[in-house]
């Protein structure tokens, strides 16, 4: 395989997600409808919306864990179909955070992160330490490689999970609420981290309510409701000069207290 | 308004003796109120009752020495057929020169049973192999060829009997009963109506007619020169049995994983067997260890079930002795209880260690 840096990727308006037409149901429920969504290497887009407007539903479809069932999904050339090889190649080249964490209760720090470039890499056990070893440095929590998710506090969980996506050394990275399941005082330390990481220049989708994260590293705003992109938007004219009645009054909503 | 400075702040003082030590101890577990003090005392009034005759029964009193029932006094128990019957309990009529070969297969059976249980023994990885090994090393000790001479598996007897068919069943049964869990929970409906259909089949009959089946029915189906040797039927069926229980008893572990555990191995990149090899098993058995040594435990006693084959386990060989002319009436209390010491240490010893596996993993995670 491949292994393309982002610097290699060249231009930044190269897409490197490209969503068309992307219809999806959860039975007879309508989740997605008629998403067309394409994100160049390098871009943040940040996805904002009521619960139940299928973010995260989007984000998910992404790296296929849910399927769709029109329209087409491709990641860095590679159509996401039924074909399991090319959702083992999408998937090399996504990382993912969630809301819950999901980190492995039974494994360590460290070995959360070791798991996927040793099973997946394929690399030796000493090459994916240092790999992970730098990566738990980047979100510092190095001290805490030898301990077990339970005796973490939620914000260090969450880092060792972003450490634990970075350790694939993904294209891109996409977040689920990362910051919905923390005590308030823990944002901060996993919102610094994605901003280091949005500095270094990854690619990131990021579904978050995090208005003042949002405005800081977004290049685009994008907002869901009932299944549909709403309003898409550079973060300046999202926040200051709302489109749709529907942005306005969402953001209204959730600005004012 | 109230503040305390740095220096004002308050030391530790140590415990009153009424939460600590000995005195506390007492007091917080066996007489923590009238409720719990009245069944302290009652419990032990029944100690005081059944213990000292039955020690008094069992030993002070007992009959150690005599050829035949004749010498039991009554009193007390009566171990005089011990000296005699001892080989057969343990050894049934497996012949006396190849004892020795049984007495080797029990001894390393102690290192292939550690080198799986516990960690961090010595030459470990070496070890690993032996324990994979040794079931085909006791199997070539206990049946022979290739120089050793063959014995058929009916002499097998006695408590060896027992060892061979509940740890073959047990090493056999936790794996089937793992793919069955994860059969029955497949997204493929044939493979999944496949296992539902076995687990419930097996689960809603009980095991001594699976073993009638295996003895009487199948060879109505299997070609005449085919002849299944009658002891690998019993372990088959007594495997397949305990495998549609654990199955449901490791399903209930795998229910229990949340699925944001698989979607993190997902994204991580993993498939679908490593999923369930590095994530999810290693939690779903962890928390299925009590219902799994639970299975096991009930497996080894369904051993003595081998007796509707003809063949004398324990058990068969306590009731040989009880009907033994020279024995008759005589040890009938004895026998017994001999048989049920031995079954009550293995499973017992099988019990504990699951209570210290869970103490020890559930160490490791917090």
């Amino acid at each position: 395989m491949s292994t393309a840096t982002p610097e290699a990727a060249g231009a930044s308006d190269v897409p490197i997600i490209e969503i068309s037409n992307l219809n999806k149901w959860f039975g007879a429920f309508h989740v997605l409808r008629d998403i067309n969504l394409s994100v160049a290497a390098q871009e943040r887009v940040v996805i904002c919306g009521p619960s139940g407007s299928g973010k995260s539903t989007l984000i998910r479809c992404i790296n296929r864990l849910e399927d769709h069932q029109e329209g087409s999904i491709v990641v860095d050339g590679t159509p996401l179909t039924r074909n399991l090889k090319n959702i083992d190649l999408v998937r090399r080249d996504i990382g993912m955070v969630f809301q819950q964490f999901n980190l492995f209760p039974h494994l360590t720090i460290l070995e959360n992160c070791t798991l996927g470039p040793i099973w997946v890499r394929k690399m030796p056990r000493q090459a994916a330490e240092e790999i992970a070893k730098k990566f738990l440095d980047r979100v510092q929590i190095l001290d805490q490689a030898a301990k077990y998710p339970g005796q973490l506090s939620g914000g260090q969980q969450q880092r060792a999970a972003i450490a634990r996506a970075l350790c694939m050394e993904p294209r891109v990275m996409l977040f689920d609420e990362p910051t919905s399941a923390l005590d308030p005082e823990m944002i901060k330390e996993v919102l610094d981290v994605m901003t280091g990481l949005a500095e270094s220049g990854m690619t990131m989708l990021i579904v978050s309510h995090e208005m003042g994260f949002a405005a800081q590293v977004a290049d685009r705003m994008i907002f869901m409701d009932d299944g549909q992109i709403v309003e898409e938007n550079t973060p300046d004219a999202f926040f200051n000069n709302p489109q749709s009645d529907r942005t306005k009054l969402f953001l209204s909503q959730i600005l004012r207290h | 308004m109230f503040f305390r400075d740095q220096g004002e702040m308050l030391p530790p003082r140590t415990a009153p003796i009424t939460e600590v030590g000995l005195v506390g101890w007492l007091r917080i577990n066996l007489f923590s109120s009238y409720g719990n003090a009245a069944l302290t005392l009652i419990s032990l009034a029944i100690l005081l009752l059944v213990v000292p005759p039955f020690i008094d029964w069992v030993l002070i009193k007992a009959q150690f020495s005599g050829d035949s029932g004749e010498a039991c006094s009554g009193i007390g128990a009566c171990w005089a057929w011990v000296d005699q019957r001892l080989g057969q309990f343990f050894y049934g009529f497996y012949p006396a020169e190849a004892h020795w070969r049984v007495n080797v297969t029990a001894i390393l059976l102690v290192p292939a049973i550690l080198y799986v249980l516990v960690d961090n023994m010595p030459g470990a990885k070496f070890g690993r192999w032996f324990s994979y090994v040794y079931p085909l090393l006791a199997a070539y000790l206990l049946v022979g060829g290739f120089g050793l001479e063959v014995i058929q598996t009916d002499k097998f007897g006695g408590f060896m009997l027992n060892m061979v068919v509940g740890l073959t069943g047990i090493v056999l049964s936790l794996p089937i009963g793992v793919l069955l869990a994860l059969g029955r929970q497949s997204r493929l409906p044939v493979i999944r109506l496949l296992c539902i259909a076995f687990i419930e089949a097996v689960r809603g009959v009980p095991l001594i007619t699976l073993l009638f089946v295996a003895i009487v029915l199948l060879q109505l189906f299997l070609p005449p020169e085919v002849s299944l040797d009658q002891l690998l039927r019993v372990i088959i069926m007594v495997t397949l049995f305990a495998s549609a229980y654990m199955a449901e008893v490791v399903r209930g572990g795998l229910q229990a994983i949340p699925k944001g555990q698989i979607e993190g191995a997902q994204a991580v990149g993993l498939g679908y067997w490593q999923t369930m090899r590095l994530i999810v098993l290693p939690q779903a058995l962890r928390i299925s260890i009590p219902g799994i040594v639970n299975t096991f435990i009930g497996l080894f006693k369904d051993t003595t079930l081998v007796i509707i084959i003809g063949l004398f386990d324990l058990l068969g060989h306590a009731r040989l002795l009880q009907t033994n002319p020279d024995w008759i009436g005589d040890v009938d209390h004895e026998a017994y209880l001999f048989s049920a010491a031995v079954f009550f240490l293995v499973c017992f010893l099988m019990s504990r260690y699951s209570v210290s596996l869970e103490k020890q993993l559930s160490k490791d995670r917090h």
